[in-house]
């Protein structure tokens, strides 16, 4: 086991290089520099272009920048927007709250629907349940974000009026951000109206950024589900007399688990990068928000540095899911 | 981010948000992005510009709604009689706010005014560097070199010497950039060692104190009963940070907030026909434009130019890329601008006469060309890519048969400033009322070397001096005149094919009164109400 995780940690660093070069690259192949994407219409003349230049370091060569930037990276410092002139450490560390928070609401919301849904098709195979939840399914997967996001606010917000259209809480609170997390700081905020505030603030995105990762844990469980049933343990538990629900809920479930708890780690990522459309849709102040304005802005020691925690968040959610499944399935440590 | 604020002042406005609406009046605008900070000297755009109007102010301002300069921090100036020398009286007994960290002692007065110029103009101020230094506008006015020293007479009056005479020099003093920021509060924030914070907790006289700023969340400001002009009618002030359109309107609609930035031009018919809405609109300050390049053949020859000039079809551009919410242009400034000169002709639309110009011209079998599309959205063409097919197929109708090419938006304007593009769409938005800064930067000699501003490369010196002269001159009467003859120039010579002055929108809840639209696209709130 300890050369397992040896091995598993090794496999990070190389990860961890090619994540830094290949953010820094990107962003750099994309035309267009800070400065030039600021000045607009007015221009900027030479002079003053290669000065700002000098001054950000722009007019070194490509490979000294990553060099100076890796080194950086490696003293713990991600550097400091070229807007905003804040550490990227700080931004992130304001901002990565709400998509947690948000995140964490989606997953949840996921797998408490997803996963009652995918055993009932299970049991009930072939049925109308089954091919209806199996094609909404697919619709829900397929479905692209921003158009299901709009709709939901067109209709829940707008027409109905029963979900507010966007934001963490209402603009009639003020909530001293203390932990970041809106409904634990709306919690210990005096005012209870905020609580509820802040949580039918998160009903539409949650449910919104969930669609994807529930239509995934619903089928998954559904044919892990279908497996297991078919097993002879299944029907010598039937044969002794064990009740339908204790069949299904003891013996066929906890079996069917395993590979559902795989995808729902590997949901994380999915998670992440559907916040992105998320955040935008409903003004989430997250970190997918900040990162996709600092490409607009080429604000580069942002968006070197949001991706970076980023890829090393999702690269710990996945060791994390390696070593628990090679903890489970001694088999794979090999 | 962020942003520690006093614990007083939260609670407060927190009670009094909580309320209700029956004693606090709170509006909320919906904006389209977050400030970069609270500094409208160093940051430029159009967002940080209206993040920062609730709390500081100038020497002058421009009167709401229009680009006439009125009193500010100053109640009131003397120009020299060669017009280098101006001299203001500033406002006494003028309040700064206060925050947790700072509480004014003394009233603004003219160490401010000094220490506001000079972070902007000397390397030498403490202060220059801070929050990443680069004063763009302050350059961009020229005043590094029309600035000859910024002296205190006494405490309540500054002398600002010029090299040479330069009209524009008191609307340069209402743009944002002229901002004043306390001395004394600058002062303690260095001792603090925290110098930074000057411009993220900002300390200023206007209408509205900053209560807390949230990073694409909400910027949240209450009334500053010290105002010294009249005081604000709202007691709070909220921007929602929404930066999506469809989203802000459908917070429009459902009143969460009650003004909104910036609609899409497809929600206009939606927003007009919503019994609970109204849709403020006015001319922009701008104007969109296909450049010529004059340095190009043909396009040197100036019946070429005209040829173009004939050849498409203004209305069918206005109808199907503004829908509507265009002004045809037939001038470079925008009709609402002093010295528009409404006698000249627009050109027709004439594509048999177009082909007669360029027969004359020796094209008579048409030639090949590139013509240019940006790659956005402006304020001054809300579809480029659109416009350049309809000018596409209208140029081929006399012969001429243009290559649409679009770069990064970025990468375009680089190409089109360095003169490579023989046609080129793009366009402008004033900044500060004042026609020189439509003539100069966009059709000056100067501003056709490489690199600058001039899309057309177009030196013509009859207009330059023209335009030149009217920059010195003190009297608005004697620089329209100039300004006028300058358009008949630019008529004859058709350097540009103008396309139009675009119309701006602001859609609001009918329960906002008061609020007046500003020629200069910002949005100001001190004077607005709700029923």
């Amino acid at each position: 086991m300890l050369r397992f995780l040896l091995r598993r940690v090794t496999l990070i660093v190389p990860t961890f290089v090619g994540v830094t070069l290949l953010s820094f690259l990107l962003i750099h192949l994309v035309p267009g520099d800070p400065i030039e994407v600021r000045t607009g219409e007015r221009g900027i003349t030479p002079e003053r272009l290669a000065a700002m230049r000098h001054e950000m370091g722009l007019d070194r060569p490509l490979w000294q920048q990553f060099a100076g930037y890796e080194a950086q990276v490696l003293h713990g410092n991600l550097g400091t927007s070229i807007i905003t002139r804040q550490p990227v450490w700080r931004e992130f560390a304001t901002l990565f709250p709400a998509t947690i928070e948000l995140s964490v609401c989606a997953i949840v919301f996921a797998i408490a629907v997803g996963l009652p849904l995918g055993v009932i098709a299970a049991v009930r195979r072939g049925s109308v349940f089954d091919y209806g939840l199996m094609g909404l399914s697919i619709a829900g997967a397929s479905m692209p974000i921003f158009w299901w996001g709009l709709m939901m606010i067109l209709v829940f917000s707008v027409a109905l009026g029963w979900t507010p259209v966007s934001g963490r809480i209402s603009d009639a609170f003020y909530v001293e951000p203390w932990s970041g997390f809106m409904l634990i700081d709306a919690w210990f905020s005096d005012d209870k109206g905020a609580v509820r505030s802040a949580f039918s603030h998160l009903i539409l995105p949650t449910i919104v950024l969930g669609t994807i990762p529930l239509a995934t844990i619903a089928r998954m469980t559904r044919s892990a589900m279908l497996e297991v049933l078919g097993e002879d343990y299944i029907r010598t538990a039937r044969a002794k007399g064990l009740g339908g629900v204790r069949v299904v809920v003891v013996h066929a479930l906890r079996n069917a688990l395993i590979p559902v708890v795989t995808v729902i780690g590997l949901q994380v990522g999915t998670l992440l990068g559907g916040a992105i459309l998320t955040e935008t849709i409903f003004s989430w102040p997250g970190v997918g928000h900040w990162l996709v304005e600092s490409i607009q802005r080429r604000d580069y020691p942002v968006l070197q540095g949001g991706t970076l925690l980023v890829a090393s968040l999702v690269m710990l959610v996945n060791l994390g899911v390696d070593l628990a499944y090679g903890f489970l399935n001694p088999r794979i440590r090999r | 981010m962020k942003h520690p604020v006093r614990a007083a002042a939260i609670a407060a406005i927190a009670a009094l948000l909580a309320a209700g609406s029956v004693e606090a009046k709170t509006l909320v605008y919906c904006s389209e992005g977050s400030p970069e900070n609270f500094n409208p000297m160093i940051n430029t755009t159009g967002t940080t510009f209206d993040a920062n109007k609730p709390i500081y102010n100038q020497l002058v301002q421009f009167r709401p709604g229009t680009t006439e300069v009125e009193a500010g921090l100053a109640e009131s100036w003397d120009i020299s009689e060669d017009d280098t020398v101006f001299t203001f009286h500033l406002r006494k007994n003028v309040q700064w706010h206060s925050n947790k960290i700072f509480k004014p002692t003394r009233p603004f007065n003219a160490d401010d005014v000094i220490f506001s110029f000079d972070r902007q103009w000397h390397d030498s101020n403490p202060y220059h560097k801070i929050s990443g230094g680069g004063y763009e506008y302050f350059g961009d006015m020229d005043l590094p070199n029309l600035l000859d020293r910024i002296e205190k007479l006494d405490d309540y009056t500054v002398r600002f010497t010029l090299k040479k005479p330069n009209a524009p020099f008191l609307a340069d003093m209402a743009m944002d950039f002229a901002a004043i920021q306390s001395k004394e509060y600058a002062d303690a924030l260095l001792a603090a060692g925290k110098p930074e914070m000057i411009d993220q907790e900002p300390v200023g006289t206007g209408p509205f104190e900053l209560v807390a700023y949230q990073k694409d969340t909400t910027i949240r400001y209450r009334r500053f009963d010290g105002f010294w002009g009249a005081k604000a009618k709202l007691d709070a002030l909220v921007f929602a940070i929404t930066k999506d359109p469809a989203v802000r309107l459908a917070k429009l609609r459902a009143n969460e907030c009650q003004v909104m930035a910036y609609p899409s031009p497809a929600d206009l018919p939606a927003i007009k026909a919503d019994p609970k809405l109204q849709l403020l609109s006015q001319p922009g300050l701008n104007v969109g434009y296909l450049a010529l390049n004059n340095t190009r053949p043909p396009f040197g020859d100036v019946r070429v130019r005209r040829a173009i000039n004939m050849a498409i079809d203004k209305k069918a551009i206005i109808d199907a890329v503004y829908q509507g919410a265009g002004q045809p242009a037939k001038n470079l400034i925008p009709p609402t601008m002093w010295s528009y000169n409404n006698a000249v002709e627009d050109f027709p639309y004439d594509p048999a006469e177009a082909k007669n110009l360029l027969a004359a011209a020796g094209l008579a079998g048409g030639f090949e060309t590139e013509l240019w599309a940006m790659p956005v959205q402006r304020p001054y063409n809300p579809d480029a890519r659109r416009m350049a097919e309809l000018m596409q197929s209208d140029l081929a109708k006399v012969g001429i048969r243009a290559k649409i090419v679009s770069y990064e938006w970025g990468e375009y304007r680089k190409r089109v400033a360095a003169g490579e593009a023989p046609m080129a769409l793009l366009g402008w938005t004033g900044d500060n009322g004042d026609p020189d800064n439509f003539f100069v930067p966009l059709a000056g000699c100067a501003a056709a070397r490489p690199g600058g501003g001039n899309a057309a490369k177009w030196c013509n010196h009859e207009f330059d001096d023209l335009v030149n002269k009217a920059a010195t001159l003190p009297s608005q009467a004697e620089r329209a005149r100039l300004y006028e003859q300058a358009q008949v120039v630019m008529h004859r010579e058709a350097p540009f094919y103008l396309v139009a002055h675009s119309v701006v929108f602001m859609p609001m809840s009918k329960a906002v009164i008061g609020y007046r639209m500003s020629p200069l696209g910002d949005h100001r709130f001190d004077q607005v109400d709700l029923q």
